[in-house]
């Protein structure tokens, strides 16, 4: 068969169709859907708008010594302690309740509407799907802290401005190098909502409503703060996903005590790997009867 | 290339077990390339689990299945790259346009060019008649135009299978005859098309195969005159006297004998049309029209399903 007739043969198919190739589109749409949801944007504004509230609050009164969150007390002294302290406030419940709503979507939500079906015989890999749903996801706990983070820290610096930043070992590092400190947290920080995020992609491949997958996960989270919280546990509480979430103050010592932040990302991690794999053996063998 | 050779769809001792109970029992589907095959029966007798085991999405019990000649599941990329699906009525995301959810669906296939995503999108809804609403949120459309876009989303790139579950349902007999002329236009230009429906009118027009479900048995299955030819002939006489032609036709050894108004109906057998016109006439009964035909559609149909359109199972 000559060249031309290949063309002639092959001419209809390939006006549409390229080979299989590693492509970000997929992706790229999955992030347009989740940013276009009004739900979301009111979220992210729920997220932004708390650190605001506390450099308020912070500037009208000034807060007693030794009462409040930990870095309340320090706002005064250096702006870019409001988004630390807020980071502080919403790790507890607010971002993992934005993780849950983001993964209760993912998979639970797409077969309640029925569009898992759709996409499926695209075709779209069950393995790609899922692995695109939790880079999503993953992408999505970096934003929701950045929404906490970033108008923090505007606000922050704008009210109280940006001296010196004392440590909590009480030395004083320069603004350049405290920036790079709150970058530290907010990756941190960031990991351990994306290790949420596997527990929550796997919950969301059990069901076919995306509400009960996102109370799932938040009493998922809330049950682990519980346990975290009781002395007599204390053999368990290495193993909590949470347990060492609170460590990104050690961040801020000086030089930076990596011992708990080690320890928290290694926990992070696992729960990636272990949850993203049961979600994946979950999901490359059900029957989509959505 | 043996990949285009053969069945468009095959199946052989596909089985599904939903627990205790068998949704779909050892059906040997067969499609032939070019085929508009009618996949008829009553709703629950498993039409839908058989087209959602032939598109990967519910695996099997038991049996092996295949499309375009590459066996599912393990060939599932490339070949459903080529089937265009609608299965179990339309599905897409509510506050999302009409065009930006097939642009979702266009993005998520990794065979698609991306360069021509534009122009095969407008092509598919102008296709089904949607271009004028493309902007248009998901949830404003009307039961009938989603059904539109559904069918836009399995032509966004060229298919060799179409396996549409339903195409029609919930669009006004208008509607219903722009699918129909749809899927007709399809299939000349060669597309295989699978149509399932618990509606045979709707597709008996435009099909050239069926096969018909019982309760999750494929109880038959062939071109349309095959499956017709298995019924028996049936002669129908119209006339002012329908109880002397009743007697009349009893007497000649015509079975099921049946009276409907001024219409009587039965099965002659072997016996010869001829015969039974001059015993009519013979026995003074006016005759205002006779016709031999094999049983309609419908009526093979419901011999065929058993408890015609209602629910089985």
């Amino acid at each position: 068969m000559s060249a031309a007739e290949a063309g002639v043969v092959t001419g209809r198919r390939a006006v549409a169709t390229t080979r299989p190739r590693w492509s970000t589109r997929l992706l790229r749409s999955e992030l347009r859907l989740i940013a276009g949801r009004r739900r979301n944007q009111m979220g992210l504004l729920v997220l932004a708008s708390v650190p605001i509230v506390m450099a308020i609050a912070v500037k009208v009164s000034e807060p007693e010594q030794g009462r409040g969150p930990d870095f309340l007390s320090s706002i005064t002294s250096n702006g870019l302690f409001v988004p630390l302290a807020a980071l502080g406030v919403e790790i507890g419940m607010f971002l993992p309740l934005a993780i849950a709503m983001l993964a209760g979507d993912a998979v639970a939500g797409e077969a309640n509407i029925g569009t898992l079906r759709y996409l499926l015989t695209v075709p779209v890999h069950r393995t790609r799907l899922l692995a695109v749903k939790y880079a999503s996801l993953c992408i999505g706990a970096v934003v929701g802290v950045m929404a906490v983070a970033l108008p923090g820290a505007v606000i922050g610096i704008a009210l109280f401005g940006t001296g010196p930043l004392t440590t909590l070992s009480g030395s004083q590092i320069g603004p350049g190098t405290a920036v790079w400190r709150l970058v530290l947290v907010m990756l941190y920080l960031a990991s351990g909502l994306a290790g949420l995020a596997a527990v929550g992609l796997f919950i969301s491949t059990l069901t076919e409503q995306p509400i009960a997958a996102s109370i799932a996960l938040l009493i998922f989270t809330i049950l682990s703060w519980i346990l975290d919280a009781v002395p007599q546990l204390g053999w368990l509480h290495p193993w909590l996903i949470v347990h060492e979430w609170m460590a990104f103050g050690d961040l801020l010592r000086d030089p930076i005590a990596w011992e708990s932040v080690l320890r928290g990302l290694f926990i992070n991690g696992a729960y990636a790997v272990v949850f993203w794999l049961a979600a994946w053996a979950r999901f490359s063998s059900k029957d989509i009867t959505s | 290339m043996s990949d285009d050779a053969g069945l468009a769809v095959q199946t052989d001792g596909l089985t599904k077990r939903f627990g205790q109970q068998v949704a779909v029992d050892a059906i040997g589907l067969a499609v032939p390339r070019g085929a508009v095959y009618g996949f008829l029966g009553p709703n629950g007798s498993g039409k839908t689990t058989t087209i959602r085991m032939l598109l990967g999405l519910v695996e099997p019990t038991a049996g092996t299945r295949s499309l375009l000649g590459l066996p599912m599941p393990e060939r599932s990329g490339e070949a459903l790259h080529r089937v265009g699906s609608l299965v179990e009525g339309p599905a897409f995301h509510p506050y999302l346009s009409g065009r930006s959810n097939l642009a979702r669906l266009d993005a998520a296939d990794i065979r698609a060019d991306p360069r021509t995503a534009g122009r095969r999108i407008d092509a598919a809804l102008d296709r089904v008649g949607l271009l004028a609403a493309a902007k248009k949120r998901y949830r404003a459309y009307s039961l009938g135009m989603r059904q539109r876009l559904a069918i836009a989303a399995a032509l966004l790139a060229p298919r060799d299978l179409l396996v549409l579950d339903e195409p029609t349902n919930g669009l006004d007999p208008q509607g219903t005859r722009e699918v129909r002329t749809l899927i007709g236009s399809l299939a000349s230009d060669g597309t295989t098309v699978l149509v399932s429906s618990h509606l045979l009118a709707e597709v008996e027009q435009i099909c050239s195969h069926l096969g018909v479900m019982r309760e999750g048995r494929l109880v038959a299955q062939g071109t349309v005159s095959e499956v017709r030819g298995g019924g028996p002939a049936v002669v129908r006489v119209r006339t002012r006297q329908p109880e002397a032609a009743a007697v009349v036709l009893s007497e000649l050894g015509v079975e099921q004998v049946r009276t409907a108004g001024g219409e009587v109906h039965g099965i002659p057998g072997a016996l010869e049309p001829e015969k039974i016109v001059a015993a009519l006439v013979h026995a003074g009964v006016g005759v205002q029209g006779f016709s031999v035909s094999t049983a309609s559609l419908e009526d093979l149909f419901v011999a065929l399903t058993g408890e015609g359109f209602d629910v089985s199972g």
